[in-house]
């Protein structure tokens, strides 16, 4: 069991508060996976900088004098914010793959959790709670987000297995089920050229729409095309630079709901995590149907 | 009427009140506001009273219903009155996967649609849906009638039992051992009154057809040893 949960603003005015309405969804699903949770947040791209989302096990040290050793490396200064265990790097958008080789070679135990534009990765072992404080995500403002809290099945419970995966430039995925045939798609997908940091079965599913993109697919396209080629139980919520979109396996036993109105369109596990949405009350309330793909792009809307 | 209002007192407070009900109480009739999706929400009423819930629920409302008439004012989460025993339970909203699933007996009305599931396992309730219910409904059904206003997703009444299944709409596709059946005088009465009971009036009995077991499933067959 995990919680899942998801938020796609159509309404400008709402950004400053996406943290905070997340966050509690968040919170709320915490008695479906107390162990670790993590959120993706896609705040505002500033134009021509890039962001790299970095963890390390030993911030003290890891991120002690980061900023001016990429200054070095890269020629350079990037702005670095640190935030707990993470940190965030800003670089022009241009020098975002040669900061991340910078970093594994200077800092060799730092790891990636996300890369792009716009996104920012956090997760943690903990209760959701206390994670969501462990990096003050209420304070955060952005476009979309999704969010998962863990209830270990198939891998250990640590920051990596925590969910959100990302696998490529802004992208990112959380998932409630299991898959059963992720070692062999790691396999395939290794051979394309796609990388792994973990032997997480979500994350051969994020690697799998990101190698689907990378061929020329958009979300709802590479979302269709796991419906054939993923097997097991899986209810994913993913997020784009400026899309969210929502698939279930045809058997469709992990829960999910949806709501949408004028403001939002917004994804839980449970009912429960959507309640403290402005205006649910009246917004138009429904459960995915199985094997059936939802998506949204802010792009395609404009 | 006493009121639990679910934002302010625990779930705990409203179920223990609903289980410590004695007979000839004057208390018979609840109501609950601010459910915000709240799990198992009335579950195991054993007396006739009756709960108004103003919102929608989570997992298991109403579930083990023993003569109790619950009303929900919004929409439920999956396993909605599973394994009712007796009484009636409504949801004016639609409800999510096995909803009514092995229930026993009474009868549960949904206004909206059901998902997958609905009607799992179902040994003697009645579950009338006005709208549209998912696949997988009704599997190994055992007794009872599943009365379906709208269509059926696919695999209905895989593996059935002698649930006796009415379905208006369309019918995606039938499960294993589920063939569709003649409806005679006697399915009529009987729809006719469920129909009437779960307040549908515009509908008449003979715009349905009749789903059951072909009974081939029912015993183990020598002949299809080699298939398994």
């Amino acid at each position: 069991m995990c919680g899942i949960v998801g938020l796609f603003l159509k309404d400008k005015s709402l950004e400053p508060k996406l943290g905070q309405l997340l966050s509690d969804m968040l919170v709320t699903m915490t008695d479906r996976g107390p162990d670790s949770a993590g959120i993706a947040i896609y705040g505002g791209a500033a134009d021509g900088k890039g962001k790299l989302t970095v963890q390390s096990a030993n911030p003290a040290t890891d991120f002690d004098g980061l900023g001016e050793a990429l200054d070095d490396a890269l020629g350079v200064k990037p702005a670095v914010s640190v935030k707990s265990t993470h940190a965030v790097i800003e670089v022009p958008a241009d020098k975002l793959a040669e900061a991340r080789a910078a970093i594994a070679t200077l800092r060799p135990a730092i790891r990636v959790m996300g890369a792009g534009e716009s996104v920012e990765i956090y997760k943690e072992t903990g209760l959701p709670k206390d994670v969501v404080a462990r990096f003050g995500v209420e304070a955060m403002s952005g476009s979309h987000g999704i969010g998962h809290t863990r209830m270990a099945t198939e891998s250990a419970v640590t920051t990596l297995g925590a969910h959100p995966f990302s696998t490529g430039a802004d992208q990112c995925l959380v998932h409630n089920g299991s898959l059963s045939n992720h070692n062999n798609l790691r396999r395939e997908l290794k051979r394309e050229g796609m990388r792994f940091e973990t032997e997480n079965d979500s994350e051969v599913a994020a690697a799998y729409l990101t190698a689907e993109m990378a061929k020329g697919k958009d979300l709802g396209e590479a979302l269709t095309g796991a419906l054939d080629d993923l097997d097991g139980f899986f209810t994913f919520v993913v997020g784009t630079k400026s899309g969210f979109g929502v698939v279930r396996d045809p058997i469709a036993c992990k829960p999910a709901v949806m709501a949408e109105t004028d403001q939002y369109v917004a994804f839980g596990s449970e009912y429960r995590a959507l309640v403290g949405l402005p205006g649910i009350e009246t917004a138009r309330v429904w459960e995915p149907e199985p094997a059936t793909v939802y998506f949204w792009d802010h792009e395609k809307a404009a | 009427m006493p009121v639990f209002d679910l934002s302010q007192t625990p779930l705990r407070a409203l179920n223990s009140a609903l289980h410590g009900l004695s007979a000839g109480t004057n208390d018979t009739a609840f109501e609950v506001v601010n459910p915000r999706g709240h799990h198992a929400v009335a579950v195991g009423i054993d007396s006739p009273v009756t709960v108004e819930v103003r919102g929608s629920v989570g997992y298991y409302c109403a579930g083990m219903n023993d003569g109790g008439t619950v009303t929900v004012h919004g929409s439920a989460g999956p396993g909605v009155a599973e394994n009712m025993m007796s009484g009636t339970v409504v949801i004016e909203g639609d409800a999510s996967q096995y909803a009514g699933a092995t229930g026993r007996g009474g009868l549960l009305v949904i206004k909206g649609n059901a998902a997958s599931r609905c009607g799992i396992s179902m040994k003697g309730i009645d579950i009338v849906v006005h709208g549209s219910i998912g696949h997988m409904s009704a599997f190994m059904g055992q007794s009872g009638h599943l009365v379906v206003l709208g269509d059926a997703g696919e695999a209905l009444g895989d593996s059935l039992y002698e649930a006796k299944l009415f379905v208006r709409g369309t019918v995606k596709s039938l499960g294993a051992d589920c063939i569709e059946k003649p409806l005679r005088p006697e399915h009529i009465e009987k729809l006719r009154e469920l129909l009437d009971k779960a307040g549908v009036t515009d509908v008449q009995p003979e715009e349905f057809k009749r789903y059951g077991s072909a009974r081939k499933l029912y015993n183990f067959n020598i002949d299809n040893a080699e298939a398994y």
